[in-house]
């Protein structure tokens, strides 16, 4: 437990689910929605990303030019530039795993909550997958040189 | 069921509290509102820094149990998807997450404000191949 860092993530978390929940990405058939490109097409989700990249570009490139947090901790920031096999097969599966059933996983765990048996049993599986992974990679690593 | 609404003003407003979610992420904590990948860091075999993520993990949590209660509309499943569906697809977004090394927030939103060639070719590919899913298998509708 961190006094200071916790209770900001656990806010930042909240604000994170009202914005899924107000943008409409709980909601798997407008998922489905925005993804139907060749049927009746909703683009209300690009608003989503939009808003989101609106608010957070600008944050982004103001910090980016700091040493560290606000509150003194370093900025870890993604330092892998490298497109490989890993990143393109990772995207694709979870593209087709988003496209069966309208769910990414944020908007998941989110959903969990609302007790449905559709956004359990997604949520379920993708936290078995997550942690499926964890476990082969960790072997795969001690197994190589 | 009914067709989709065109919401762009509560999307776009639902965009900015995302947006600037990843902001206070950034700017207090350092790191990337990725929900794939703090969510992924607990359940690995060495967990590192579980409190801030099992802190925004439980932010996302009861902000959806609130939220469910409040807006269950805001929730409501997909008629007809099978057990099997639902499995293969959370499978799917558990692995394909992890192996591509973010989401639709870390490398969708986070990624692409970085100007990530990265994150721009992931967002891509899984857009991309979430519309053909979606084309090949049946949306909503």
């Amino acid at each position: 437990m961190n006094l200071r860092r916790d209770p900001l993530a656990f806010a930042a978390g909240l604000l994170f689910a009202a914005g899924l929940v107000l943008g409409g990405m709980t909601n798997p058939a407008k998922v489905l929605g925005f993804l139907d490109v060749t049927g009746a097409w909703d683009p209300s989700l690009a608003f989503v990303m939009g808003g989101a990249i609106a608010v957070f570009a600008p944050g982004y490139w103001l910090m980016a030019r700091r040493s560290g947090s606000l509150l003194g901790d370093p900025l870890n920031l993604p330092t892998r530039s490298t497109i490989d096999a890993r990143l393109l097969v990772g995207a694709a599966l979870f593209g087709v795993g988003w496209g069966l059933a309208g769910y990414c996983p944020g908007p998941a765990l989110v959903s969990t909550m609302s007790l449905g048996r559709d956004a359990l049993i997604v949520a379920t599986a993708m936290l078995v997958g997550m942690a499926g992974f964890s476990l082969v990679e960790a072997r795969l690593r001690r197994a190589a040189p | 069921m009914l067709p989709n609404v065109f919401t762009p003003c509560a999307s776009t407003l639902g965009g900015l509290l995302i947006g600037t979610s990843a902001v206070l992420m950034l700017a207090l904590l350092g790191r990337i509102a990725g929900v794939s990948g703090i969510v992924g860091g607990l359940l690995s075999a060495h967990p590192r820094d579980r409190s801030w993520r099992g802190a925004f993990a439980l932010g996302l949590l009861v902000g959806g149990f609130v939220l469910a209660a409040s807006f269950p509309a805001q929730f409501a499943p997909v008629p007809g998807h099978g057990v099997g569906r639902l499995v293969l697809a959370g499978l799917l977004v558990g692995v394909g997450t992890r192996l591509g090394g973010g989401c639709t927030s870390g490398h969708g939103v986070c990624g692409l404000s970085r100007l990530s060639k990265r994150s721009l070719v992931a967002t891509a590919t899984f857009m991309g191949v979430a519309m053909l899913t979606v084309a090949v298998a049946g949306g909503a509708a």
